[in-house]
């Protein structure tokens, strides 16, 4: 159980966020262009909508939205392809979702070229299974006659998905519903993970054990296993960053040694 | 033409000629960034246009238009499929 007052000062320290102790937070992620602006803009009615997370400028695009009297916090992420590749755009992307412990992570995709979208969707459903997809565009993609079983991929992907297309606004209903189920406790998820070759899934599990000693459950033992084998040193040096800094916030996180 | 033994790059490919991707033979960071674009072994990729002098050059890849540098695309080996 994390403690809401301080979440509250390690999001607006870490990430200039401000959160109500009451709100939910969820994080906006997506690949660029997939209409992840007109989703938050429909979701908040902000209008302005410019210059998105520019430079070192940690988080600014945040907007608010109540749904059946539950407040929403709504955090727009920067639009990347991967959460891999150590853009600026993609470590800040990675770092929330991974750090600062969204209670849904939003990912909105583009009808009219999934496959490619799914890649960043199976990247996150690796980090957590809090997820909600939104398929997003699905008028462009009509035009396309391009026609997405969503029933489909909910049942392969193994978490809620929505078909909107934003600019028009058809489909918000459904997505704030899918949102406030999933805050609510009322949707059970199974992420769809990614297996790997044999030798690749035998050292994960060796290294899982140490893993969850030294993070505990503030993070998935099995995503990082996959970074430490990527030997992904920044990402590394992340954890320590976070996790050592959290001690001060979240008493209970056990120690986390130098890796 | 189909012969699958000879050995293309992307580089290669004239403009409307489409390609498998066989191998990326980049890497660290430019080859995480050319996978995730897709740019997988089995992928096909069509030449769309190049520049006046001859890099970048533009390829489709899965509905994407993406524009490469010609010395990262001969990294890049691929059957030819013709057009």
């Amino acid at each position: 159980m994390r403690n809401k007052a301080s979440y509250g000062q390690y999001l607006k320290e870490f990430f200039g966020i401000n959160v109500n102790p009451h709100q939910s937070v969820i994080a906006l992620a997506g690949n660029p262009n997939v209409g992840k602006s007109t989703v938050f803009n429909a979701l908040t009615g902000l209008r302005q909508h410019t210059g998105n997370w520019a430079g070192k400028t940690v988080c600014n695009m945040q907007g608010n939205f109540v749904y059946k009297h539950k407040s929403f916090l709504l955090v727009d992420l920067p639009g990347t392809y991967s959460l891999l590749a150590h853009t600026l755009e993609e470590e800040i992307a990675r770092d929330f979702i991974c750090f600062g412990r969204p209670d849904i992570t939003l990912v909105v995709l583009d009808a009219t070229c999934l496959e490619r979208n799914l890649n960043l969707a199976l990247q996150i459903l690796e980090i957590t299974g809090r997820v909600v997809l939104c398929v997003n565009l699905l008028d462009e993609a009509e035009k396309k006659k391009i026609y997405i079983d969503i029933p489909e991929l909910e049942t392969e992907l193994g978490v809620p998905v929505v078909g909107t297309a934003a600019r028009k606004g058809e489909g918000l209903e459904n997505l704030l519903e899918a949102l406030y189920r999933m805050v609510m406790g009322a949707s059970s998820t199974e992420p769809r993970q990614i297996i790997y070759s044999q030798e690749v899934e035998e050292a994960i599990q060796q290294l899982m054990p140490e893993i969850q000693f030294l993070v505990g459950d503030q993070l998935n033992p099995r995503w990082v296993a996959l970074r430490l084998l990527d030997s992904d040193r920044s990402f590394i040096e992340r954890i320590s960053f976070y996790l050592s800094y959290r001690q001060s916030y979240f008493p209970s996180t056990p120690e986390v040694a130098i890796w | 033409m189909e012969n699958h033994s000879t050995a293309y790059t992307l580089a290669d490919l004239t403009v409307g000629s489409i390609g498998q991707v066989v191998s990326v033979e980049l890497n660290g960071l430019l080859r995480r960034r050319i996978l995730d674009l897709g740019l997988v072994p089995g992928t096909p990729v069509q030449c769309i246009r190049k520049s006046p002098a001859g890099n970048p050059v533009a390829y489709r890849i899965r509905g994407t238009l993406i524009a490469l540098r010609s010395d990262d695309a001969r990294l890049i080996k691929v059957y030819a499929r013709g057009n």
